[in-house]
């Protein structure tokens, strides 16, 4: 397959970047995404041009790692595919490839495809966890947890924080993110004395981190690889919007 | 976790983007009932001229004893400007935020993610209130009207609509609003926290479906006067 | 190093290595097995919590070793500093294991017990492990999963709302505790939610994209790091009262491997150099079921679930070089290899088994696939037996990961599968304290050489990486940092320079090379070499031709090595360089002990050493001890110190799934 690639180039965090054109005439369709570009690569060094930086570390969509913007898409063309699963196979012989980094005011860039996502971690340490101490733990059979409430904790705590969801919205808004972890630890049992300052935190945390706010667009579930459900957002709205009228406290 | 003092319900509501989205949702649902209301009323203009007049007369006198003549038209006008005034004010507020999160744009646009009336609310809405600025200069104020402001609802209505530009103004603005409630209307009982993953698509049928009533109901109105049924 | 101390006695296997002083574990109790943990806690010193705040850990990794290690420092109050080279800790590489946990809890009444895990363990190690450390590991196990649980790791559950539990790996009890096909993921967002809390109370600082390079010693003992801010290019230093390495295996020696792409083992090798001991190298493991390479181009190997034994056949065509279309051989055509040479087991023999008959059949130009590379995973039986929804509920999530991945339908074609390295038993050298031969310098998690001898059971390592973090590392390092805190090391001390310096200077001399040929040509033809010597079958032959030729693909490499821009700010092509630099290195101590193990345990099988049918053959008499090897300078030879290991309670015997 021939391709020709159109990729942001940025030098540094303060340098102008701009679209950069590359021809690749040995693509082959069982290529991954990635593996076409460490071929582009490896051409590049070979030639003494600074190769294309991007995250990448699993390769097999779990780490969530890698992600890029392809063609417009966050993750490119395939429904529940990171970018690192996605193979060449969905392209065509003679493609343009437009290939771009996740765009937001919290996910500056750093190099070329690579952003600084740090800010997803600030949000599960406003309160993203349940506060349990090692060793105080009582034996795991005293907790009982219904299997419909384990089974749609489980489907939200599948998030790989890729921040693909913060790249396609148009609000810039990271909510399917923050919702996806306020549902898995509010739908256990062992989340519940914290459920509704949970919440709270992390949604006040979100706010003051430059991310957009939610206007349920629903655009994060579809480019989502792991398809967390629209719902979860829903979730945090009722537990943020439960706080605010019982006045639960927060920090 | 760290206790700290409360703040009070406005604050902790308006500090919050889930806050202000409320907001647009409580607003926005009162909205909703008016409009169901008001194109209730509106298609008494099919029982003709008497009914539809005595409607609008209706609309002054109800509650005159205690609050006196056109006392709930009032309390309900300052009602709906304020959800008005708070409507907008938390949606601009949250356009703002989200022009501010992405200060760079993609150079390849997207494709439309999410639905068509999700992405069109901002605009949608503007366009509702250029429209309803125009709408209540014509039929309430009667500034804009070709016949003078005493006359009678129903031959304002008319005369009104029987220019055809008019007639396709307020149907394009109709289907905004019918847009805007599609979208809305889910997304409301989304911000309320009552989806679920169950739930989703019934919801989303729900809303299509009293949007599409809606928008209908109000529509017919300009299309009777143009095919002359209304006359 | 001073109770090692000593004038190398002799020189020996051919001149390669010297064979130094025995050591011994000195840190385990004398008791009865069982009571051995109960003791050491109960003797281990306790640290005024008054006092926590003022000692420093630093604490390499954030996979579940790490993070588990440096939340509960946090939370004990320690200053606990967390370093890894993702942008996350959440993305170390524990997120990707699959399969499960094991933990002896009996919740089925199928006759488990602290006991027969430990047992299991230990004969899955193939007897080349410590049974002190194994039994701790089969104890601790119980209070992993409550402490799991109480975190909001969702396990699978049944409808009474209790724990679900499978079998896994040839157990005859159902004791590993699952979360789907992602138990290590939502372990480790337990575990790195833990930490995030303690970042929160600000107990622990965590340092995301910054790799350690080189450890700090002085007065002989471990006090701080060298870091390269991944970012920035800074180097920086970190100083501390204790280091605490768990910065994963090294199966990416071989290029291709499960292991995430920037796995590395340079966080063990410099300490390893600074004069910690390392353990076993050669121990690795493979793993039957990968989808197999399809070019040149091939970047990872993915692993899936070895579940898929249980239902799929695996088959080669009967003649050599058949490229035909699968489903078109027809069946007196098909060699069902596994089933007619291990007729009780069939295609669930171990992993190890099932790995190098599928090599044997590819050797014998039996393979299919680009290169002969694959054998086929063969569902038809299954799905005409059980029916197709049956099938696809079982296997779905892996079905379509397979034609994500090749394209291919599995439900129409047969797989194609091939074995792939998967986790390392080797690693450094620790006591029953974890603690290495470096005082200050403890080891956790895939880095440490400690409880799977020479093969790992299936669920067991990542209830040895939270046995570790969570319960052993805490009270040990503890129990060290109650005679400190330790006088501080001021920036300017000589060994604090020395190893800035000499980091500084390595990077220049990786970025000045400015040759010809990628990091990554060098690390394929690493990778492919001790593969193919020093990987699933082993001989003395292939093993010397590695040895040979491994110092000279090191110079080659250091003086025709391509990177392309500076040391100041990211640079992937240097970060990759560095670690494959390192590689180089392993490589070489990985084929010597495989060399110098004349005998075939566990994952290391020399072909030289096995039964009439082709079984590994264990030599105890020569060969039961723990190979511990020192490092003396580079293209130096390294001293052997042989820790010999004792069974009381398992009596070594020898394997058979005939
Ligand atoms: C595909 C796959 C599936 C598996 N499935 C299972 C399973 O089902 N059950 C099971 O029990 N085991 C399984 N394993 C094995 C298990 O996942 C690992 O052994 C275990 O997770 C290792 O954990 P760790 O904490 O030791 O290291 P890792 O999770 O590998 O973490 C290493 C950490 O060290 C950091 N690091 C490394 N080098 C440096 C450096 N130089 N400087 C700074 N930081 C550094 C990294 O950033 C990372 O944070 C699987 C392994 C693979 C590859
Ligand atoms: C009668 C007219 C109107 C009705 C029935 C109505 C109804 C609604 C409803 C139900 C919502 C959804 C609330 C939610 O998402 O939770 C909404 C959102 C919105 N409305 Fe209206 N609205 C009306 C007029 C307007 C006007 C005049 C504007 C002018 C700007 C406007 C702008 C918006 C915007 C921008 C949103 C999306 C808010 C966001 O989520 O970003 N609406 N509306
Ligand atoms: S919610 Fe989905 S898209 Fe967003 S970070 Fe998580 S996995 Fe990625
Ligand atoms: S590289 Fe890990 S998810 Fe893509």
């Amino acid at each position: 397959m021939k391709l020709t690639l159109r990729i942001w180039r940025q030098a540094s965090p303060e340098a102008k970047g701009k679209m950069q054109k590359y021809v690749l005439d040995d693509v082959e369709p069982d290529m991954s995404f990635l593996e076409m570009l460490d071929v582009l690569n490896e051409k590049l060094v070979i030639d003494g041009k600074d190769p294309v930086s991007f995250d990448h570390d699993c390769r097999e969509g779990i780490c969530g790692s890698c992600g890029m913007v392809i063609n417009g898409n966050a993750h490119g063309p395939q429904q529940y595919t990171t970018t690192c699963q996605l193979h060449m196979r969905h392209f065509d012989d003679g493609d343009t490839i437009d290939i771009e980094p996740w765009r937001a005011r919290a996910f500056p860039v750093v190099k070329d495809l690579v952003v600084d996502r740090s800010a997803l971690d600030e949000i599960i340490k406003s309160g993203g966890y349940i506060s349990v101490n090692t060793g105080s733990a009582p034996e795991a059979h005293a907790i009982p947890v219904d299997k419909v409430s384990a089974d749609d904790a489980f489907d939200a705590a599948t998030c790989i924080g890729c921040g693909a969801c913060v790249a396609a919205c148009p609000n810039g808004s990271s909510m399917l993110f923050t919702a996806a972890k306020v549902t898995h630890l509010g739908l256990l049992p062992q989340g519940q004395p914290e459920r509704q300052s949970r919440a709270v935190n992390m949604l006040t945390r979100q706010d003051e981190l430059d991310f957009g706010g939610c206007t349920n667009v629903g655009a994060c579930h579809e480019v989502c690889p792991k398809g967390i459900p629209l719902a979860t957002i829903a979730q945090l709205n009722h537990d943020v919007l439960g706080a605010t009228l019982t006045g639960a406290r927060s920090d | 976790m760290v206790i700290t003092p409360q703040r009070n319900i406005v604050s902790r509501t308006w500090g919050t983007s889930v806050g202000k989205k409320s907001v647009i949702a409580v607003t926005g649902a009162i909205f909703l009932l008016y409009v169901t209301a008001h194109m209730l009323g509106n298609l008494k203009v099919f029982f003709g001229i008497e009914s539809f007049d005595a409607y609008a007369q209706h609309l002054r006198e109800i509650g005159e004893a205690i609050v006196g003549y056109e006392g709930v038209l009032w309390i309900a006008r300052v009602v709906l400007l304020s959800s008005l005034v708070l409507h907008m004010w938390a949606a601009f507020s949250l356009w703002y935020k989200a022009k501010r999160a992405r200060p760079v744009g993609y150079q390849h646009r997207q494709r439309w993610e999410g639905s068509y009336a999700a992405r069109t609310m901002r605009w949608g809405g503007v366009i509702i209130a250029l429209f309803l600025v125009w709408h209540i200069l014509d039929l309430t104020t009667g500034t804009v009207n070709p016949l003078p402001g005493e006359s009678s609802a129903y031959t304002k209505l008319v005369a009104s609509f029987d220019r055809w530009y008019v007639s396709l103004f307020y149907i394009l603005a109709v289907v905004a609003l019918g847009f805007h409630i599609r979208h809305g209307l889910w997304s409301a009982i989304q911000t309320f926290g009552a989806n679920s993953a169950m739930k989703q698509n019934a919801l989303k049928t729900f809303a299509f479906v009293v949007a599409a009533v809606i928008t209908i109901g109000f529509a017919v109105v300009p299309l009777a006067v143009m095919t002359g049924l209304v006359r | 190093m001073s109770e090692l101390q000593q004038e190398p006695t002799a020189v020996q296997g051919e001149g390669r290595y010297v064979l130094g002083d025995p050591i011994a574990d000195t840190r385990a109790p004398d008791s009865p097995v069982a009571d051995r943990w109960s003791d050491r806690k109960f003797s281990a010193k306790l640290v005024n919590p008054a006092n926590r705040r003022k000692m420093s850990v630093l604490v390499v990794g954030t996979g579940l070793a790490g993070a588990a290690a440096a939340a509960t420092l946090g939370e004990a109050g320690y200053h606990v500093k967390s370093f890894c080279y993702q942008d996350s800790p959440r993305r170390a590489h524990s997120i990707a294991a699959q399969g499960g946990i094991n933990a002896a809890k009996n919740y089925r009444y199928d006759g488990d017990s602290v006991h027969r895990l430990f047992y299991d363990t230990v004969k899955g190690g193939d007897f080349r492990s410590r049974e002190s450390n194994v039994h701790r590991l089969a104890e601790v196990s119980l209070n992993i999963i409550d402490q799991c649980v109480a975190q909001g790791v969702p396990f699978a559950r049944e409808y009474s709302g209790l724990l679900d539990t499978r079998s896994f790996g040839g157990t005859q009890v159902s004791r590993t505790f699952y979360a789907r096909g992602q138990t290590g993921q939502q372990l480790l967002l337990g575990a790195y939610q833990a930490l995030e809390r303690q970042v929160h109370a600000g107990t622990v600082e965590v340092h995301p994209r910054t790799e350690m390079l080189d450890l700090i010693v002085v007065d002989g003992k471990a006090r701080g790091i060298v870091t390269r801010n991944l970012f920035t290019g800074a180097i920086d230093t970190h100083l501390a009262d204790v280091v605490i390495l768990c910065s994963g295996g090294y199966g990416n020696v071989y290029y291709l491997s499960t292991n995430a792409k920037g796995s590395n083992v340079t966080a063990a090798w410099r300490a390893h150099k600074r004069g910690a001991l390392f353990a076993n190298p050669c121990y690795t493991q493979i793993h039957p079921t990968c989808i197999p390479v399809s070019g040149e181009y091939q970047s990872k190997l993915t692993l899936m679930s070895e579940s898929l034994r249980n239902d799929g056949r695996v088959w080669v065509p009967k003649e050599r070089g058949d490229d035909r279309d699968p489903n078109s051989i027809p069946e007196d055509e098909r060699d069902y290899y596994l089933e007619r040479q291990y007729p009780s087991f069939g295609n669930l023999v171990p992993r190890d088994i099932a790995s190098r008959a599928a090599k044997n059949m590819c050797d014998a130009e039996h393979g299919v696939g680009p290169g002969g590379l694959g054998v086929y995973l063969d569902f038809s039986d299954a799905i005409e037996r059980l029916g197709r929804p049956a099938v696809e509920a079982k296997y779905g999530n892996l079905f379509e990961m397979y034609e994500r991945i090749t394209g291919d339908d599995p439900y129409e074609v047969p797989m194609r599968i091939y074995p792939a390295i998967h986790y390392t038993m080797g690693g450094l050298w620790v006591d029953y304290d974890l603690r290495s031969t470096i005082p200050g310098l403890f080891v956790g998690g895939e880095a440490n050489f400690s409880d799977h001898g020479a093969n790992r059971l299936g669920a067991s390592a990542l209830m040895q990486g939270l046995s570790d973090g969570y319960f052993v590392l805490p009270t040990t390092v503890a129990d060290y940092l109650a005679a400190g805190p330790f006088d501080e090391v001021p920036q300017d001390h000589p060994a604090v320079q020395e190893a800035v310096d000499s980091t500084r200077a390595r990077i220049d001399k990786l970025l000045s090379a400015n040759g010809h040929r990628t990091v990554d040509s060098f690390h394929r033809e690493l990778g492919q070499l001790v593969w193919d010597q020093c990987g699933m079958a082993r001989s003395k032959e292939g093993l010397e031709k590695a040895l040979d030729r491994i110092p000279s693909l090191r110079e080659e490499f250091w003086r025709d090595v391509k990177i392309v821009g500076t040391g100041d700010g990211f640079n992937q092509s240097l970060e990759k360089a560095n670690r494959v630099a390192d590689f180089m290195e392993l490589a070489e101590l990985m084929c010597l002990d495989a060399l110098h193990r004349e005998e075939s345990c566990g994952g290391h099988f020399r072909v030289e050493h096995q039964t009439e049918d082709g079984e590994a053959q264990r030599d105890d008499d020569n060969f039961s001890y723990v190979a511990a090897w020192e490092y003396t300078g580079d293209n130096q030879r390294p001293v052997l110190h042989k820790e010999d290991l004792e069974f009381s309670y398992v009596h070594p015997t020898q394997r058979s799934y005939k």
